[in-house]
Order: structure tokens, then sequence, then C-alpha cells
């Protein structure tokens, strides 16, 4: 059977619903495939989603008054990050004014939840959305990817939006990104504690509706790039724990990386902050960390790369980002798509625009700023050497001992004494470009 | 364990006994050519990077084995298989894992 659409989407995740969301309104025939049995049911995020960068692209549904209808789990307005040396940790912890709930810069929320939302929105605006249909190989008439197939049925379109998410097959199979690397990528397990609402905000001094957001770094990924998360929801707690793949295979063996989140949640500061939860899931994902360094060509004749599987998520160590890149980068390619609709030309170099138009956004403009910040996150110092000596010198100077206590600088100097000056200048030194 | 709710810590077939699975029982999706591990691959890296642990080794043989049913779909094991010994593809549609929460 062979059908017929303008656009087909490969992907109901927030890049994918975001473009259909935006050409469905334009009045767009557009058929959005899921191999999972709804949208959301193969995603998984840490999760909290910076809503700054992308009311801008949607206004109507996350501009103003109309987030409130948007079913997010909690506003964020603490933000803490703790450094956990091998035992011990010291934790720093934000209240800005401005962080508040009634108009917030990032909200977390949950796939399953918010997904479906979205489908939802896009279908209001004429999407068809269809799940349980996993897309198995593009269509090809000589160079031009003119559509899909899927379990025997052939769906033709003017454009193939690959939103297939980060190990994206489509943009191996359109001949847009070798083999997988391990070095562009990062694993992500998590779990989702349950917890009554009243308890989570006695736990964390918050609010109705308010959130925390908590990162964690040193002594609980084996001295390999990652940290742990904590993001509040409404009646839950997601929590997680994130390590380079690259990172895994130069470890080798000597760990478990189903084990690593046990280890985590065992560490007293964060077994308190959980305890009493039920576990409701289980998951784990695959995060795109290569920044601009590994970004395949986005585009080709009839296709268009959006979301985690252009690889479009950044780690900037104390902010870590995908879902704001999926939705603007699902809005800007719906953009390109109506432009070339309009000279009915889907040509690479008419959908090229849209590599342009992500340069010339947030969304690449970030990715080269930060470009350099997975190679500093790379230092093994990072999490083992500099966890230590931080809570060496905390525990230093918050300690009165018997007898006479050393002056500050002495004191402080004491602790750095492990630290080799050259290497904590080298690391000064590229934190500068960062 | 905790006066309310439950042990902090559930053992993995507990915890992956709280994910919803449809289990395709006609069809693995991740299928590993033996003769690559044996002879191309020495780190073995597929048995320690899987969340779920699937990969086990059968003591007889020396030969790794997968347990697909349990899989979460992250795809780790198949980007740090230097050797390309695994074919891995999403299951087919309607099976595997569905996150509720996500």
């Amino acid at each position: 059977m062979t059908e017929k659409v303008d656009v087909v989407i490969v992907g109901a995740g927030l890049a994918g619903l975001g473009a259909a969301y935006h050409l469905a309104g334009a009045g767009v025939e557009v058929l959005v495939v899921e191999r999972g049995d709804y949208p959301g049911s193969k995603n998984v995020t840490g999760g909290r989603l910076y809503l700054n960068p992308v009311r801008q692209h949607y206004p109507e549904l996350l501009g103003g008054a109309a987030e409130a209808a948007a079913p997010f789990e909690r506003a964020v307005v603490k933000e803490r990050l703790t450094v956990l040396a091998e035992s011990g940790g010291a934790s720093l912890e934000l209240h800005a004014p401005g962080f508040d709930g009634g108009h917030p810069h990032s909200v977390t929320l949950l796939r399953g939840v918010f997904d479906r939302w979205l489908a939802e929105k896009a279908t209001e605006r004429g999407a068809l959305v269809v799940p349980g249909y996993k897309v198995d190989d593009l269509v090809w008439d000589s160079d031009r990817i003119v559509g899909v197939t899927a379990a025997g049925d052939e769906v033709r379109a003017d454009v193939v939006v690959a939103a297939d998410g980060a190990l994206s097959f489509i943009a191996e199979r359109a001949g847009l990104r070798a083999r997988h690397d391990p070095a562009h990528f990062a694993l992500g397990i998590k779990e989702v504690i349950e917890l009554p609402a009243k308890r989570i905000e006695d736990r964390f001094g918050l609010g109705p509706g308010e959130g925390l957001a908590a990162l964690f770094f040193g002594g609980i990924t084996h001295g390999m790039t990652g940290g742990g998360f904590l993001y509040t929801n409404q009646k839950s707690i997601s929590i997680g724990i994130v390590i380079g793949m690259g990172a895994m295979l130069e470890h080798g063996p000597g760990f478990e990386a189903s084990e690593l989140l046990d280890e985590f949640k065992a560490r007293p500061e964060v077994t308190q902050l959980v305890s009493e939860g039920i576990v409701v899931e289980y998951s784990a994902h695959a995060i795109p960390e290569a920044a601009i360094q590994a970004m395949p060509r986005l585009v080709t004749d009839g296709l268009i790369i959006v979301g985690d599987a252009a690889g479009l998520a950044l780690n900037m160590g104390i902010s870590v980002r995908g879902m704001d890149f999926a939705l603007a980068s699902g809005a800007l390619a719906a953009q390109t798509i109506l432009k070339a609709r309009a000279e009915a030309d889907y040509s690479a170099r008419s959908l090229a625009r849209y590599e342009a138009a992500l340069r010339n956004s947030f969304v690449l403009r970030d990715q080269t700023t930060f470009a350099g910040m997975g190679s500093f996150l790379e230092n093994p110092r990072l999490y083992e050497l500099y966890p230590q000596t931080l809570l060496k010198l905390l525990v230093s100077l918050f300690t009165v001992d018997e007898g006479p206590k050393a002056g500050l600088w002495k004191t402080g100097m004491a602790a750095l004494r492990d630290v080799p000056l050259s290497k904590a200048l080298t690391d000064l030194w590229h934190m500068r470009r960062l | 364990m905790d006066e309310s709710g439950e042990a902090v810590q559930l053992s993995l077939q507990e915890k992956l006994g709280r994910d919803v699975f449809k289990i395709d029982g006609e069809k693995t999706h991740i299928v590993i050519d033996h003769a690559v591990c044996r002879e191309r691959c020495t780190l073995r890296p597929c048995l320690y990077v899987c969340p779920a642990k699937l990969y086990t080794l059968k003591p007889a043989s020396d030969d790794i084995f997968v347990d697909y049913e349990g899989c979460l779909e992250c795809g780790t094991c198949l980007i740090v298989c230097q050797e390309e010994a695994l074919s891995w593809e999403y299951p087919r549609a309607g099976f595997g894992v569905q996150y509720r929460f996500g």
C-alpha cells in the first residue's frame, strides 16, 4: 500500500511533534509515526526544560498565560549543586530573585505526560499522529529521499523529518552520519520515585508547585565523566546518573553501569532525599554529547534531521539541555519546510535554510560557545582530586580543634597541598575558554 | 526498610519489574555474532555497560548471551561495541519497554 502526505515525521518526541504542530498549523498535511504505544513511551528526560529559549517559538503553548495549561511538573525555584568527595560532600543552593513560580525560567517534566499533551496540541491543529508504527527504511528516488517504509507500507512525502532520537538510524540510512562514536554519547540512567507532594515540599523547602533541580559531581562516577541529577516532580522525584560512554570504555571492567545509580542513591547525602519513596519506573537512554564537533549534515535532498537525532544536546556542566533545542529545531525545520513548499523545492540546497536558521539561533550558537565543554569535563581531576580537595579545605575551615587554629591562608594552603600547581593552572587556563 | 514506603535499594530484577514491557516472543532485536566476540573482542564492554545487565557470559562456552526481553532500548551496547558484533535494532512496533513516566 502506498500513501502520499506532504510531510512525514519519524518520531513523536519534542522535535518531531514541535515540527508537526507548526506545519499542521500552516495547513500542511503531516503524518507523525511513532514506534511506541503512545507519544513519549520510548522517551526519557532527566528532566528539566528551559522555557526562556522556546517561548518565542511556541507563543500559543508556552508564552505568557498559555504556559499555565501545559502539564509541567514543577517550576524550578531552587538550584542546588553538590560536590561529593569519597565520603562527605558540600552543597551550594541558589535562591535568586526572579527564580519563582510566577514566570519560571525552567520547569520539571515527565515525557510520558508532556509528549502526549504536545501530540494532542499538534492533533488539534490537524496533524495525524500514529503510534505503534515503526519505520524500517527510507524510500529513494535516485539520490532523493521520497518517503519511508513501515510494516510493508510505503508512505511518500515531499520531505521526511528524522526526529527519531539520539540513536537516529534514519540519519545513518540517509548517509548523513557514520557509525555512532562512543566519545559522542553518554548513558543516562534514571528512577522515578513516588512521594506525596506535601512530603516533597517539606523535604526540599518548597511551596506548592515549586521545584528543585539538583546536580551532583565527584565521587559517584568512578572517576568517569558524568554526574548525578535530581529533579522534583509534582508527586515524584526523578533521580539519575549520567556517564560518558567513551569514559566507560576507557575505564574498562571493574564497575557495573547497572549499579551506578544504586551507589549514588546509597550515598548518605542522597539517601535521605529519596527515602520513603516508591520506585515506579527504571529507565535508560542515550544522550548526544558531541556538541558541535560531531554535528552531521542536517539536511539532504528530501530530508531534515531535528532534535537529539541531529545531536542537539549540550552538557554545560551546571546545566544540561536538550529539550529546548529539540523544540526549537522542530519549529525552525517547519519554517524551512514552509519556504520549500512555497518554492516547490525540497532539495538539500533549499532545506539548507534550516541549518542557517539553527546557526543564527541560540541552538547552534550555544553549541559553538560551549564546544570546549566536553573536553573540559573529561578531566578526571574534576571527579576525584578537586572534590576531595574542596572537602578537605571546607572541613578544615569549619573545624575547631583543641589546639590553636591556624590562620585561614595557612589552612587553605595545607588543603591545596595535594593539587599539582601546574595541573591546576592548566585546568584554570582551559576554563577561560568555556 | 523505612517505616513507610519501601527499601531504598531494590534489586535490578525488582526495578525492571516496575517497568512495563511488551515482550516480543517471536523476534529478538539484538543478535550477537559470537565469532566476532571470540576472535576480535578483548574488552567485552557489553558485560558491564548495560544498565539492565542483560549481557552475561555463559560459563560452559565462554560466549556472551543477551536477555533482550529486559532491554531499556538505550543503545549503549551497540555504541560501545567497537567490533560491530551486534545487530541491534529497535523492537518491532508495539513491543519493548513502554515508559509511563520517562
